[in-house]
């Protein structure tokens, strides 16, 4: 099911001409509202004028999560804020967050591609589409909850958690379109099993399931278990939100919405430009963002671009599922976590030493995150429950500034290892 | 009064015990009560040795996580009945135990009991008062 043809069936070239148009448009309207962006083009000699033919696009700099990061709020958005209607955010590298914020327009940009999206699982207005995604700041429930209403469907705002109430509802309403992430999808399915109930007599259709990296194994026990067409949908705050590419029922690659956001590939080690089909990191640019456009954003996933058309009838540039990010970043429970957030943390706190690791697996169907620490002299209390009310208090501040729950473990001093260059900080013994 | 007990940090990981044990061994340190609390992650090893200063060297020099705390020693008869009194000494007084350990000894009819309590002050005034002997870190390294 295709929701804009016109859009997404475009021949290509067509295409081509109104991605020319719109990025010289938005160039131009980057350099001249956002100083940021001056100074950078200045900086590299170069100017929006100097986009003569989509490739040239690959002369501009780029921005970053640090850049975000720096001009923390509100520096990279191009409109006054009583133009802003609505504002997003999501985590940074340490403990302030990115923020995004969206004009009215912006808004209806991101119902249009949520609505592409949700059409490219199926859904029509008469679905209901049972949205398990977290309301909030984070940009997944709001995101799948105004595609839906403008596709017409019935929307449940049910949020995360709270599982055994998600399948309740999910009998009783007669749920035909399940949206949350991967791993929540199977925890649904591991607690709807051992309640003893028949999944098969359920009305579920399918499943947009995105914000964390998944595999096709997954997807193949997603699907038996909870008897739906899963497919994966890839977004990010600094673009948008969901509602970037998506999975359409071929399965084969996300379509890439690009007549609203044109994508690179670029080696991260060199910054170049790669050729269609290579291995290579992310980089976006939004071609019709007003409040907060996105010039060659580096996302740090890395995946691979490919043009063919896909069998569905759509003609976007299409990505291969992610698999991987060229930094540390951790997607947890559909959360980002960077180490240096934790060590933010430790680092500000007095008992503790900025010695950490960190450790990652799954168990069941969810991520857990276990911090090592080591235990200093200075805080050391021969008494367990004075080490517990430590423990506590180390994994509450942490909780505070990523989001998620970690368990604390304390470990001997000198026994994390040291090193000269880039510590390794990370374990991921999750099998993904 | 007071008697040094000495703590260590020891991670649930084979062979630590071992090597606190041949650190203190190798310097000719003896031991002379010991208790060990543990956790899922860790554990906590008290112990209390006929040199504590020595000790408390040699342990930090082989990197361990160390802390010192004064606990008191007590004498109680060892015979039914002989600890519950002793216990009911401190809880008349309203004073709480946080955790103690016991050990017998060689040469005579009694245990000794290593306790440690918050306000040991008080504990030692109550215990005197009811005439309990309580032993001093010269004493307890004799046993």
């Amino acid at each position: 099911m295709i929701w804009n043809e016109k859009y997404e069936s475009m021949p290509i070239d067509e295409r081509k001409k109104l991605q020319l148009e719109r990025l010289k448009y938005v160039l131009n309207y980057a350099y001249e509202r956002i100083p940021f962006y001056k100074q950078s083009f200045d900086k590299n000699g170069i100017k929006p004028s100097d986009l003569k033919q989509l490739s040239d696009l690959s002369k501009f700099p780029m921005v970053t999560k640090i850049d975000l990061r720096d001009n923390y709020p509100f520096g990279l958005f191009a409109q006054p804020l009583e133009n802003i209607s609505r504002l997003h955010a999501s985590s940074g590298t340490t403990g302030k967050p990115i923020v995004a914020g969206y004009t009215k327009n912006d808004i209806d940009t991101w119902a249009e591609v949520m609505a592409r999206t949700l059409s490219c699982g199926d859904c029509t207005r008469k679905d209901i589409v049972q949205n398990a995604y977290g309301y909030g700041l984070f940009t997944g429930g709001l995101g799948i909850h105004y595609g839906a209403e403008k596709i017409g469907a019935t929307v449940i705002p049910i949020s995360g958690g709270n599982t055994k109430r998600q399948i309740m509802i999910m009998e009783d309403f007669g749920t035909s379109i399940l949206t949350c992430t991967p791993s929540y999808a199977l925890n649904i399915a591991e607690v709807a099993e051992s309640m003893g109930v028949d999944i098969k007599s359920l009305n579920l259709k399918s499943g947009l399931f995105g914000a964390e990296p998944w595999t096709n194994e997954m997807r193949d026990n997603i699907e038996k278990r909870l008897h739906l067409s899963a497919i994966d949908i890839y977004g990010l705050t600094e673009v948008i939100g969901p509602g970037v590419s998506s999975e359409c029922q071929v399965k084969d690659g996300l379509h890439v919405f690009d007549d609203h956001f044109y994508p690179e590939i670029i080696d991260p080690e060199t910054l170049e430009p790669l050729p269609e089909g290579e291995l290579g990191e992310l980089v976006f640019t939004s071609l019709t963002k007003e409040a907060f456009p996105v010039i060659r954003y580096r996302t740090r996933d890395i995946s691979r671009l490919f043009y063919n058309p896909c069998p569905c009838g759509r003609t976007h540039a299409r990505m291969e599922r992610i698999s991987g990010r060229s930094d540390d970043m951790l997607i947890i429970r559909g959360v980002n976590v960077f180490p240096t957030q934790i060590e933010s943390v430790l680092l500000a706190m007095e008992e503790t030493e900025p010695h950490y690791h960190i450790h990652v697996h799954r168990e069941g169907s969810l991520d857990t995150l276990e911090v090592w620490v080591e235990v200093g002299e200075q805080y050391f209390s021969d008494e367990i429950k004075q080490l517990e009310v430590l423990q506590k208090k180390i994994a509450h501040e942490i909780q505070s500034v990523i989001g998620i729950s970690c368990r604390i473990k304390l470990v001997e001093p000198q026994t994390i290892e040291r090193s000269e260059g880039k510590a390794k900080r990370v374990t991921d013994h999750r099998k993904l | 009064m007071r008697v040094k007990q000495i703590s260590i940090f020891i991670e649930n990981r084979s062979g630590r015990l071992r090597e606190v044990t041949e650190v203190l061994g190798g310097n000719g340190i003896n031991i002379r009560a010991l208790s060990l609390a543990d956790t899922s992650d860790y554990g906590i090893l008290r112990l209390i040795v006929d040199q504590p200063d020595k000790a408390l060297t040699v342990l930090k020099k082989a990197n361990f996580t160390l802390s010192e705390t004064d606990v008191i020693a007590v004498e109680v008869k060892d015979e039914p009945g002989g600890l519950a009194r002793v216990l009911a000494i401190l809880g008349n007084a309203g004073i709480n135990v946080e955790y103690m350990y016991a050990f017998v000894e060689k040469s005579s009819n009694n245990a000794v009991v290593i306790f440690r309590i918050e306000d040991i002050d008080a504990a030692i005034s109550a215990l005197k008062k009811n005439k309990v002997t309580i032993l001093d870190n010269s004493k307890v390294t004799k046993i």
